[in-house]
């Protein structure tokens, strides 16, 4: 069966996350991250910081809840049960700090077929409360079996 | 920060995610996608047991680069390739080689791997310094 590759394009609603300064602590431990910018108030606002830095890869907190409608839009027919993390890359602005507002909104980059393989690519692009992109995600999703 | 010119090598970084921390990762991320937490949900569906986050991975390897580089404001971009299957109780170690640096910008090259198993290949990270 061929990918629908209809829905290449679409953009979903914006969705706002708002950074927590214990939600930067929890992830910053399951990482294992030991830079004290990230769990110590006082060590990050010494290194010039409003407040909690979150680390790159918090990106993930951020912008799931916006990457998650299409992974299981009609529209677009995912296989979940059949997909696999292919692969990913962000791009970062600006530090994200606690307190941050950041709006995410996803958009369908790709949808394509190799090899009985389905590609769905999902491009987020997150904007702090001052209009500033801190990052830019591109989620590469694999079914097999399409 | 680590000597950051062309073909020098990052300090490795080295990890062992505990029984427990796929759940943890979990709670701390969002993903409770079953593979990663209940044993049994894994095996049915043909894995050979719960299987580390392909995030967490990568935060690892963010967290080479930004250690190497003095900070994460240094980490501009980063782009790996899942691959094979990270599991719990056994050490991830992170290694990375300058491919360029030039004018504050540097490209490293980078890897994930679970003894000989890649678990993260083709990962390329972009630091500016």
């Amino acid at each position: 069966m061929p990918v629908n590759t209809q829905a290449i394009g679409k953009t979903y609603d914006p969705v706002l996350y708002a950074v927590g300064r214990e939600k930067i602590r929890e992830y910053a431990r399951a990482v294992g991250e030991t830079n004290p910018v990230h769990l110590d108030l006082d060590a990050a606002r010494a290194a010039g910081h409003a407040d909690l830095v979150a680390p790159p890869m918090f990106a993930v907190v951020y912008s799931a809840p916006s990457v998650g409608p299409p992974i299981f839009d009609p529209e677009i027919g995912l296989n979940f049960a059949m997909m696999v993390h292919g692969g990913q890359q962000f791009e970062w602005g600006p530090l994200v700090i606690a307190g941050d507002e950041i709006t995410t909104t996803t958009s369908v980059k790709d949808i394509s077929e190799r090899d009985g393989r389905g590609y769905y690519v999902f491009e987020s692009i997150s904007n702090n409360q001052r209009g500033e992109r801190v990052c830019r995600g591109t989620w590469t999703n694999i079914v097999r079996g399409v | 920060m680590a000597e950051l010119t062309a073909g020098s090598e990052i300090p490795q970084l080295k990890v062992t995610p505990d029984r427990y921390l796929t759940a943890r990762y979990a709670g701390a991320s969002g993903d409770f996608n079953p593979i990663h937490i209940d044993e049994e949900f894994a095996r049915a569906v043909g894995l050979p047991g719960r299987i580390l986050h392909g995030l967490w991975t990568m935060a690892q390897v963010a967290r080479a680069q930004t250690e190497a580089a003095g900070g994460p404001e240094h980490l501009k971009r980063l782009s790996v390739q899942f691959r094979g299957m990270g599991l719990p109780e056994q050490e991830v170690v992170v290694s990375g080689k300058v491919r360029e640096a030039a004018d504050g910008r540097v490209i490293v090259d980078t890897v994930a791997e679970q003894s000989d198993n890649q678990i993260i290949r083709n990962a390329e990270a972009e630091l500016e310094l």
